[in-house]
């Protein structure tokens, strides 16, 4: 059964709409990629899932659904109840995440006990045990967040929003502010720990290292709609939407080679300036005059494109 | 180890400035003054002064003066009132515990309703209690002194006479210490003056909280904590502990200030504290005692300072990092 189901989700911030009818589902215990590039929608997106949307964003349409039950218009008090035990999240900053005045072990510890209360000794053990599986040494329990290194801080994060053991975790950029020989690691590290406790994972991140390392099956979104999706690896060897494709070659040692074009002229929509027809069609090589009249739709496992570069369906 | 580096820094850096108080003391006292006619009076003859200058050591140069000037402050020897002919350390310890215990608790006051008020106005960021409580504060900071405690003898005193509008009632002596939190009729006494000192303070604390708390909770750590599902208390106490660290600095000048310039209020209520008697002493001009007055503030100053960086240092582990007197 489906773990979470996004549908037609609308946000709107002042301007307009940042979110503008995406939808998608996660399986239980399945990595999803979200990528995109800054503005897209995705965090807000994330946020809408967490239950945590930021002043002044607002959700007015669609809904969102985990196993099966609304949760889109949960009260704050219903949302305690969820939050960290079903859903948990982490976030890009490293350096402001974590609790300054307090060390590492308490933070650690005080999130075990909000979801699984146990005796005292039990519970160091595990606050041991979460420090070894991030690879942070048990001794340093007692260290404060400044005393680590950025890379470490992430780990430790993702140790918190993990150690709930929750059945989703929306991870909004998790390595986009470290070093990029840490990306990978750190999102290799995060695929290997959910997938041991069989937690789904909602991957939001425009570096396309992160999700090849860790996701299952890619979401693309451009201005605030998913426009391709597909198994992770078929989306990012052979995209189909131009838009994708265009992403993908931006970048060394992913994508194919062959379709490599050229950095994408122009710059996304901003909220409420979304044009006719289909939203990339001004920065688009391949635009043809039904662009302009007419928005694509997005049917499972396909491009939201009429002129995709792969055949419809290929991505199954 | 750090902590006890930086004591010591801080007790160096107070050497100097306590020097230069004591500077500013004496010129007052010696030189601003005339401890000749003070203690022989108007009358005195061409001799007896003379005798007195020797005697008093007024020939010897400036410098040295003041060294024994120093001195005889280190051993407590603060001079005579030239008012009272008595002591002035006897005159202080006399009037200090009136002061002591009107600051405490208007103090404690100030903390209660700054860090309260300061925590409720920014998590009901936007009920009309809080906008209430928002108004309130801008009176407590833009009203002065004086015409608070005015406000509250005319209305507790004067019309409702609920409350008494001046002295300390009746205090009990304990030692060498005198107080008035063993009666009814001393906590009855106290009410109004620690209201009127506290009005001020309150609401500068409340607007500091507030703002610190606002930014706190808004803040990742706290997104973060409420995204793996720590309850609203938790969180609430987290957020509070980081808004509050800068406001121990903060807090820690208000004590400072609450002791050092309860003088309009003791005034107000005839509250016999320091305050009294240091605008006695002006009047009068009794130099001793207005510089004893100034070097008890001065010190007082260092050693709340002291404490609020330890204080600092206890609860925010980032700044344990820092090298002694570093940043």
């Amino acid at each position: 059964m489906t773990l979470l189901a996004v549908e037609d989700l609308v946000i709107e911030v002042p301007g307009g709409r940042a979110v503008d009818g995406a939808s998608f589902t996660i399986e239980p215990g399945e990595v999803l990629g979200v990528i995109g590039e800054s503005g897209a929608g995705k965090s807000l997106t994330g946020a809408a899932v967490i239950g945590l949307l930021p002043a002044g964003a607002r959700m007015s349409a669609g809904r969102i659904l985990l196993d099966g039950e609304r949760i889109d218009d949960l009260h704050e008090e219903d949302w305690e109840d969820l939050r960290g035990k079903r859903i948990s999240a982490m976030f890009q900053d490293p350096a402001t995440a974590l609790d300054p005045l307090r060390c590492i072990g308490a933070q650690l510890n005080e999130t075990l006990n909000a979801h699984h209360p146990m005796i005292e000794k039990v519970r160091r053990e595990r606050v041991g045990d979460w420090l070894d599986a991030v690879g942070l040494p048990r001794e340093r329990m007692r260290a404060y967040p400044h005393e680590l290194s950025g890379g470490m801080r992430q780990r430790l994060a993702l140790a918190l929003a993990l150690c709930p053991a929750p059945e989703l975790l929306v991870a909004d950029e998790p390595t986009t502010a470290l070093d990029a020989p840490l990306r990978v690691q750190v999102a290799a590290l995060m695929r290997r720990l959910a997938g041991r406790q069989r937690t789904a994972v909602l991957l939001i991140s425009h570096d396309l290292h992160t999700v090849a390392a860790a996701a299952d099956r890619v979401a693309v979104m451009y201005a605030g709609r998913i426009v391709e999706s597909g198994p992770a690896e078929a989306v990012l060897r052979a995209p189909a939407h131009p838009y994708t494709a265009a992403l993908l070659a931006g970048l060394p040692g992913v994508g194919p080679r062959r379709a490599r074009l050229p950095a994408i002229p122009g710059a996304m929509p901003l909220p409420g300036t979304r044009p006719d027809g289909c939203a990339f069609h001004p920065r688009c090589a391949r635009v043809a005059p039904r662009c302009r009249r007419e928005a694509p739709t997005l049917a499972p496992g396909t491009a939201a494109c009429f002129y995709p570069l792969t055949a419809q369906a290929a991505h199954g | 180890m750090t902590i006890a580096r930086l004591v010591l820094w801080r007790l160096l850096q107070a050497v100097p400035v306590l020097l230069l108080v004591a500077a500013l003391a004496f010129a007052l006292e010696m030189v601003a003054g005339d401890p000749v006619t003070a203690s022989l009076g108007p009358d005195a003859t061409a001799a007896q002064r003379a005798a007195a200058v020797a005697q008093l050591g007024l020939d010897d140069p400036l410098p040295l003066r003041y060294l024994r000037f120093v001195g005889a402050a280190l051993r407590g020897d603060l001079g005579v009132s030239t008012r009272l002919a008595r002591p002035v350390g006897g005159l202080i310890a006399e009037r200090l515990p009136a002061t002591v215990e009107l600051a405490g608790v208007a103090f404690v006051l100030s903390l209660a309703i700054g860090i309260g008020g300061g925590a409720y106005a920014a998590v009901r960021r936007r009920a009309r209690s809080t906008r209430l409580l928002l108004l309130a504060s801008l009176f407590g900071v833009s009203l002065p002194t004086f015409l608070t405690g005015t406000l509250l003898i005319l209305i507790f005193a004067a019309t409702l006479r609920v409350l008494p509008s001046f002295g300390r009632g009746e205090v009990v002596a304990l030692g060498g210490w005198t107080t008035g939190l063993l009666t009814g009729s001393g906590w009855a006494a106290l009410v109004l003056p620690a209201l009127t000192l506290a009005a001020f303070q309150s609401a500068l604390l409340l607007r500091l909280v507030r703002d610190g708390m606002i930014v706190a909770l808004d803040s990742e750590f706290v997104r973060f904590a409420r995204a793996r599902g720590l309850s609203h208390g938790v969180v609430l106490r987290h957020a509070l502990a980081n808004a509050l660290t800068p406001v121990v600095a903060a807090a820690a000048v208000q004590l400072g200030t609450l002791v050092a310039f309860s003088v309009v209020t003791e005034t107000v209520f005839q509250w016999p504290g320091l305050g009294q008697l240091l605008v006695e002493s002006v009047a009068t001009a009794d130099e001793p005692v207005i510089a004893a007055y100034l070097m008890l503030v001065a010190l007082l100053f260092v050693a709340i300072n002291l404490a609020a960086d330890l204080l600092c240092l206890a609860i925010d582990p980032r700044l344990r990092v820092a090298p002694a007197g570093g940043a």
